[in-house]
């Protein structure tokens, strides 16, 4: 009896042996890792799945052994137990508890201990730091630098680059008027306007914060996962030691478009990684000098028009209609059709203008997303389209001197 | 005690009829009765907001409800079935059985336990009324936090945020209330000869929930009152900007809310060794050892809350604590099964349908114990936490180790209750069909955490269409499986096959030696145990 449980407990063995084979296909796995941490967590991953398997499979195969001769049906007639007595049986049935004591703390705690060391170690060796703010429903990217060892290695210093990330899905796909594809290198719900950019090899600290709520930057490849916190700074680092584009979702439940808020990383070369520094600090000065001329009112209409619906139209929809009560429609209402600055050229409070800028309870405050030609420009769409006509114009200028 | 006395006794069953007998009544089995009832209406309740969610997530793209309808339907789910479903059911069992067992009349404060109860259908409302009153224009739906109410998302929401938390205190109230009963009970009116080294496993399970429940529930009702003030009286216990830290909810929330888990599942690990003895016909192996690992487990929950958010960002100590204590967790369970299984090993086994799901609950909630160990670790929990692998992971130890438990426990103490056998055919039935569509529900969301989808969200991208498509209609057939239970319920206790008092072969303890149904006064004349 004894020989044919061990067979099957055998069987059982050659099963899972290779079952590492078929966990092979990524498929039924984590995604392919490209960072030293995503790669660590896979191996954990693996051999503690395989470790939890052989328990399994051992004490199921035992169980139903038992199942299979012990029924009362084919006669078999019970047996009393008789509770262990000597030192050696008490030995014996303290067995279970021993087997998970080792694998608890040796084969599985010692690992762990390691993954968790380097998991938490953001800082030696870092080359850059990224700063990541998270928004209901959209990601904030700033360029904080290079660190010393950066510099030391020739990266190019990005410091200053900053911009926000949308979902680039077509909303009517989103809102599931029309129904979902993907088309070449945009997946559904899975991309964004700008990405974020980094070196591949580079170690980069990634700093995280919130400007609401909590919300979680995951990259599945990247095996790292933060949680941004409101008026907190948390930490976690990434080192992409593969060139391509890599996808991820915010994993913190933060409001009605946490499913809309996607992560899409570009891990470029190093060349390339400096032309695209390059092409994006030109951009910069170029915008600052956008912000200081005087604009028509039908280029301010065109931009705040893809402004609008890229920033605005996930609460106050499209159309301007709003999801009431909780987003107020934009068409027709107070704010928008009331005057924005007193006699003095200063706003005043609830206007457009300070809505806009500072935000109200549900509201964000835009003036940390959004450069002032952005603002001019929305503001200016949003006073002369979505069914309003006050026929009034802000500048770029005017948005400058408002946040002073 | 005379002859007398007992027909004194029997003057006293004379009881209100209609109505008034339920609401009026401190009778533990009409107490458990309706605890019972109510958790499986509400059962009902949390299944069909649920499968809403699975026929939103059946295929990609939104079809059937606006994103924040979905983030309303998933908390309320969840608070339902913990609040109403499972803990009420485990009430009912503790109401009708630990008198019984312990060969008691009664429980200790009947009245105590007569308001326990009628606090719970006040609190299910307060859950499910905004949902009705947004139909009529007045807030906007229940809470859309899900079941934890995170700040600063739930300072955010509408209304539903404060009537969950009344609930929530509702609730919490009758859960003491419910514990405080049973601790007495158990105490004090013992059958003499009934030390607390022979007490049934159940009233072992219970006790142990019952101390566990009087020390968290308190940190959850602080916790919502400080959710509470912040949102309407200008604190800023959660609020960064008032110096306040949204992360420390999650600590007090999770004080509470992990020793939940095993408030949910401890009566269970009590009752569960009792049908094993019953349909193995051996007595259950280890009672000591099994005790002292019940209290170990009860005493480690306390202390490993963390680990339900190691990505929120913590010290490395921290971290590592969290970690080791939580692995630490599986020493004293892994007796549990040990023992669980050597008390079916060389017995006399047959399958009924409560032994059924006493088999399919110890593989099932195996599963769900293993991949909890995996998840300790805080490497590998960067990418487990909150992805669709967590999910699958909780409801292997809920629906598999708490609802198929208390399936079990059902079908076992049915004939008991009502003095009627169920139909045998229809409850392995609604076995097969409750275990085989509850892996193909949860063994795909497995793979999607893996692959990367996270929880909570309404619509996903298209590589993840397959396997929630077989998760939605698994789903299904395991809604719709639970309609056989219901029917098989309400026919039992209409009619039916007569029940003996022993009604199973093997069963042994002093519930059995009562007729079935037990007298409206359990034990008038106190058993006596050797």
């Amino acid at each position: 009896m004894l020989k044919q449980a061990m067979k099957k407990i055998g069987f059982g063995l050659l099963l899972l042996l290779t079952a590492p084979l078929a966990l092979a296909e990524f498929r039924w796995n984590f995604p392919e890792p490209v960072t030293p941490m995503a790669l660590d967590t896979l191996h954990v991953h693996n051999k503690f799945m395989l470790i939890v398997a052989v328990i399994f499979v051992v004490v199921l195969t035992i169980m139903i052994y038992s199942l299979i001769k012990h029924r009362k049906s084919i006669g078999h007639q019970a047996v009393a137990d008789k509770a262990p007595s000597t030192a050696t049986e008490i030995f014996w049935t303290l067995i279970p508890f021993v087997i998970l004591l080792v694998i608890d703390f040796v084969i599985m705690g010692i690992p762990a201990y390691h993954s968790v060391i380097m998991m938490e170690d953001t800082r030696n060796e870092s080359d850059m730091v990224v700063k990541v703010t998270g928004s209901q429903w959209r990601w904030q990217y700033e360029y904080m630098g290079n660190t010393d060892k950066g510099s030391q290695d020739g990266l190019i210093d990005a410091k200053g680059i900053k911009f926000v990330s949308n979902l680039s899905t077509p909303q009517d796909q989103v809102n599931g008027t029309v129904p979902p594809a993907d088309t070449p290198n945009s997946p559904y719900l899975l991309d964004v306007d700008n990405r974020l950019v980094l070196p591949v090899g580079a170690k980069v600290r990634i700093l995280m914060t919130s400007t609401d709520v909590l919300h979680n930057w995951w990259v599945p490849q990247f095996g790292s996962s933060r949680v941004a916190v409101p008026g907190f700074i948390r930490e976690t680092w990434v080192q992409v030691d593969k060139a391509g584009t890599y996808r991820g979702q915010c994993k913190e439940l933060c409001g009605k478009g946490h499913g809309y808020m996607p992560v899409v990383v570009d891990a470029l070369p190093k060349e390339e990684y400096a032309a695209w520094v390059a092409l994006k600090k030109n951009e910069i000065n170029e915008q600052a000098a956008g912000a200081d001329k005087e604009w028509t009112k039908d280029e301010l209409m065109e931009q705040g028009k893809v402004v609008y619906e890229k920033n605005c139209a996930v609460c106050h929809q499209v159309s301007g209609a709003g999801l009431p009560p909780a987003f107020p429609a934009l068409t027709g209402s107070k704010i928008t059709t009331s005057p924005i600055f007193d006699t003095n050229g200063k706003y005043l409070p609830d206007s457009h203008m300070d809505r806009v800028l500072n935000g109200v309870r549900v509201m964000p405050a835009w003036k940390a997303i959004l450069n002032d030609t952005e603002i001019a420009a929305v503001i200016t769409y949003e006073r002369n389209a979505l069914g309003n006509s006050v026929g009034d114009v802000v500048q770029p200028a005017q948005v400058k001197a408002a946040r002073q | 005690m005379s002859t007398t006395t007992v027909a004194h006794h029997d003057e006293h069953t004379d009881h209100p009829t209609g109505i008034m007998r339920w609401l009026t009544t401190t009778n533990h089995k009409d107490i458990g009765t309706m605890y019972l009832t109510f958790s499986l209406i509400m059962f009902l309740v949390g299944g069909s907001m649920i499968l809403g969610i699975r026929a939103e997530l059946f295929q990609p793209g939104l079809q059937l409800m606006n994103p924040d309808f979905f983030n309303q339907l998933i908390g309320v789910h969840a608070l339902i079935m913990i609040f109403a479903a499972l803990m009420p059911a485990a009430t009912g069992f503790a109401n009708w059985m630990i008198p019984l067992q312990i060969g008691a009349p009664d429980m200790a404060l009947p009245r105590l336990n007569n308001w326990g109860f009628w606090l719970l259908p006040p609190s299910a409302i307060l859950l499910t009324l905004p949902f009705t009153l947004a139909l009529f224009g007045i807030g906007d739906g229940a809470l859309a936090t899900g079941w934890t109410f995170y700040p600063p998302l739930s300072i955010q929401g509408g209304i539903g945020v404060d009537f969950a938390i009344f609930a929530v205190h509702l609730l919490g109230i009758s859960s003491v209330l419910g514990s405080i009963n049973i601790i007495v009970t158990l105490f004090n009116m013992r059958a003499p000869g009934m030390t607390l080294m022979k007490m049934p496993m159940f009233a072992w399970g219970w006790l142990i929930t019952a101390f566990l429940l009087i020390a968290t529930i308190p940190v959850l009702a602080g916790a919502v009152t400080m959710l509470l003030t912040d949102r309407h009286f200008g604190t800023h216990f959660f609020d960064a900007a008032g110096g306040g830290d949204p992360i420390m909810f999650q600590h007090l929330f999770w004080f509470f809310g992990h020793p939940e888990v095993y408030i949910l599942l401890l009566p269970v690990w009590g009752f569960i060794p009792q049908i094993l003895q019953t349909f193995s016909r051996k007595p259950m192996y280890g009672y000591k050892a099994q005790v002292y690992s019940l209290i170990a487990i009860g005493a480690m929950s306390i202390i490993v809350w963390a680990h339900h958010f190691f990505t929120a960002g913590m010290p490395v100590p921290a971290l590592l604590y969290f970690m080791y204590s939580t692995m630490a967790i599986s020493l004293p369970l892994a007796v549990l099964f040990f023992c669980w299984i050597k008390t079916m090993w060389r017995g006399s086994m047959s399958f009924e349908t409560p032994m059924l799901f006493t088999v399919g609950w110890i593989i099932l909630f195996g599963i769900g114990g293993l991949t909890g160990l995996v998840l300790a670790d805080v490497a590998a929990d960067a990418q487990y936490h909150n992805s669709y692998f967590v999910v699958a992971h909780f409801h292997y130890t809920l629906f598999a180790g708490g609802i198929m438990g208390i399936m079990a426990g059902v079908y076992y103490w049915l004939p008991k209750m009502t003095g009627h056998m169920y139909n045998e055919k229809l409850g392995q039935l609604h076995f097969w069909l409750t275990a085989i569509s509850f892996n193909l529900t949860f063994i795909p969301q497995f793979f999607l955490g893996l692959a990367g989808m996270p929880r909570r969200i309404p619509d996903y991208a298209l590589q993840f269409a397959e396997f929630n498509m077989i998760s939605s209609i698994s789903a299904f057939v395991l809604g719709l499986s639970q309609l056989i239970f219901v029917y098989n319920i309400i026919s039992t206790a209409r009619g039916g096959k007569k029940a003996t008092d022993q009604v199973w072969e093997g069963a042994e303890g002093l519930e059995w030696t009562l007729s079935s149904p037990p007298p409206y006064h359990s034990f008038s004349e106190q058993p006596t145990v050797k």
